[in-house]
């Protein structure tokens, strides 16, 4: 399985982090939904992030792709890159995959047409318009919808998934999309507990070689993944460390766990 | 043999195979623009058979209806941009064909004056405005009839798709537009030809306007540019850039983070379909024989989605079907009972988004599907 993944590799021995942020803030209207947060992931690394609704778990996510702007704060990609200077597709481009918290394909396309248009490559109009699929690529679609469980599902509009298989279908987009960070907002959200287990599976798989964000809430999934946790609360960050040290901060059990 | 092979093969043959509705609307076309001519010009009047002359620019009309319907199903239908402006690229085109028409009247105009048209004499102009250099020669009328409006929309969506002004404001916004060009082309000082437009054309590159070949010429001319039109959208929308187009139009931010210049891919189908709407205007004016600031009208934008919502949105030739549908019956009510035909048509309207969302076309899909349904168990019958 672990030739399907494939991307151009993060294994530059000089990278000291792949997503770093320092003091970031953000406001709506006065609310501060991100305070004062920083972050460092290494190049490599698998890192949950947990934290209860309104955290600012999705709203950090929009701010690493553009989507949102912060009001200060750095936010920098491979070292140096500075994303803030960038927007939705440059970032896209520079190599950071984002799966939304509510599952979004392209109800009205095929499954397979869903992942040739996230399949890497140019994305320019001319391009486009002229695009010929090689047979490569088409291997490549193939393999990426069999890998997260949709052969059967290939040529049906996206639009008739089940919610889970959404899920699944966004996380193969995102794979063919050959990003070096991938940003997965709650891939687990709708699934049974054995989907559950085989995206965490999945989600660890594809870490093998790039580097994974992921927000989720289940806390079985985030046993499975077995890595370091970020707990978010207000906008900044509570604690961080292996899941059993986290879980067992009294601060983290009042405001999260506990509940 | 050789022949059904090569066109099997060719691009636009795989096109078109897998496009059954297509080919039977392209095949109408052709028939309409070789038969109508020919009903026309050779049937002695009083046959049957005979087309009148009124009937054939009618048709004509309708055609550039058509084709101005095909220019907005290609960016409502496929990329969700709703434009509620495209009568003003179709009515530029219908401007730019418009001058070079007066252009060619010469000095047989009312005032016998060469070098003006009548309504700059009668404006006591004394030269021709710099803005109307050039449109004597026809190739570069025929050129500016697909800039003026390319260049007007390139203008209008880079504004706007930079800015990501999406959904009910882009509409309003190219209302708004539609709206400053009607005001401004009512103005004599434009020049322009004020409220009364551009009119009393004689011939085209030396051929009568009013004679029957003329006339079948231009409704023939007509015809093809449907068809053409018709395969280039086909084209485009079966590309992957057709695809990613429907990613925008179903989930654009999801678009942009898969890298795509949202706004690039916008502006290039706002850039197409305003260059066919354009065309379709240049071909309209030689055929009524008049262009005035009302083609601006707000209404007349309306009345194209109105066109394309009835035949079917997002499947091309519901554009051309409900744009024929829907005129036709408006010649025929404007004629029967004038009063009732707004009413009419905004019942229509209404009626079809609230109860037919896929128009004409989806309804006989639906038909043709329930068929399909009922006769599929006595088939199985009769295979067993
Ligand atoms: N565009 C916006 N305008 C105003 N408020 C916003 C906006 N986006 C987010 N917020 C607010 O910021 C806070 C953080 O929201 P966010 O979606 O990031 O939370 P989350 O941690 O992802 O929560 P959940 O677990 O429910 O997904 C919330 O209170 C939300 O209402
Ligand atoms: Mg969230």
């Amino acid at each position: 399985m672990s030739a399907v993944v494939k991307s151009p590799g993060f294994h530059s021995s000089e990278l000291q982090s792949m997503l770093y942020l320092n003091g970031v803030t953000k406001s709506f209207d006065g609310f501060k939904a991100i305070n004062n947060l920083s972050l460092d992931i290494a190049p490599g690394e698998l890192r949950a992030i947990i934290g209860p609704n309104g955290a600012g778990k999705s709203t950090m996510m929009d701010i690493i792709t553009g989507k949102t702007r912060p009001d200060s704060g750095e936010v920098r990609f491979r070292d140096n890159i500075d994303l803030t200077q960038y927007d939705e597709a440059d970032i896209a481009n520079l190599g950071i995959g984002r799966k939304f918290q509510k599952p979004t394909v392209i109800e009205t396309l095929t499954v397979w047409e869903n992942v040739e248009l996230a399949l890497a490559g140019n994305r320019s109009v001319i391009r486009a318009l002229w695009h010929k699929l090689s047979s490569e690529q088409g291997d490549r679609i193939n393999e990426v919808i069999k890998l997260v469980g949709l052969k059967a599902k290939t040529s049906e509009l996206a639009g008739s998934l089940s919610h889970g298989q959404k899920q699944w279908l966004e996380i193969g987009m995102l794979i063919v999309q050959g990003p070096e960070l991938l940003l997965v907002d709650e891939p687990a959200a709708g699934m049974t507990d054995q989907e559950t287990m085989e995206t965490a599976a999945l989600l660890k798989e594809i870490n093998r070689e790039h580097t994974v964000v992921v927000v989720e809430h289940d806390m079985d999934f985030i046993k499975a993944l077995d890595s370091k946790v970020t707990v978010l609360h207000e906008g900044s960050v509570l604690a961080e460390g292996r899941l059993e040290v986290v879980s067992a901060n009294p601060r983290v059990i009042e405001v999260y766990l506990g509940r | 043999m050789l022949n059904t092979k090569i066109f099997e093969r060719s691009a636009i043959g795989r096109l078109l195979l897998a496009d059954k509705a297509g080919s039977y609307l392209l095949m109408v076309l052709f028939a309409a623009m070789v038969l109508v001519p020919l009903c026309n010009l050779l049937m002695p009047e009083g046959s049957f058979l005979h087309i009148p002359t009124y009937i054939v620019v009618l048709l004509g009309k309708y055609l550039c209806y058509a084709l101005l319907a095909l220019a907005l199903d290609l960016i409502w239908g496929y990329c969700g941009i709703l434009s509620l402006g495209h009568g003003a690229f179709f009515a530029l085109g219908g401007y730019v064909m418009g001058m070079h028409l007066m252009r060619q009247i010469g000095e047989r105009g009312v005032y016998g004056n060469a070098d003006l048209p009548d309504f700059m004499v009668f404006l006591n102009w004394t030269e021709l405005p710099w803005y109307w250099y050039g449109f004597d020669s026809f190739f570069f009328s025929m050129f500016m009839v697909a800039l003026v409006p390319a260049a007007l929309a390139f203008v209008f969506g880079w504004l706007a798709f930079r800015s990501r002004v999406t959904g009910v404001y882009l509409s309003i916004i190219t209302q708004a537009m539609t709206y400053a060009l009607l005001l401004a082309f009512f103005r004599n000082d434009m020049g322009f030809g004020g409220n009364n437009g551009l009119t009393d054309f004689k011939d085209i590159l030396g051929f009568n306007l009013q004679s029957d070949v003329t006339r079948c010429v231009l409704f023939a001319l007509s015809a093809l540019s449907v068809m053409l039109a018709y395969i280039l959208c086909r084209a485009i929308v079966s590309s992957k850039y057709g695809r990613v187009l429907v990613a925008i139009r179903d989930a654009e931010s999801r678009t942009r983070f898969m890298g795509y210049r949202v706004e690039h891919f916008k502006l290039f189908v706002f850039v197409v379909s305003a260059i066919l709407a354009g065309i379709a205007g240049a071909l309209y004016v030689p055929q009524v024989g008049i262009i005035n600031p009302g083609e601006f009208g707000p209404i007349n934008s309306i009345e194209i989605v109105i066109w394309v919502a009835i035949g079917g949105r997002g499947t091309l030739f519901g554009a051309v079907i409900g744009a024929v549908a829907v005129n036709y019956a408006k010649t025929y009510f404007t004629g029967a009972f004038p009063e009732v035909w707004l009413f009419m048509l905004g019942a229509l309207f209404v009626i079809s988004t609230l109860y037919l969302p896929k128009g004409i076309v989806g309804v006989v899909k639906q038909l043709q599907d329930r068929r399909a349904e009922r006769n599929a168990p006595t088939s199985q019958g009769a295979q067993s």
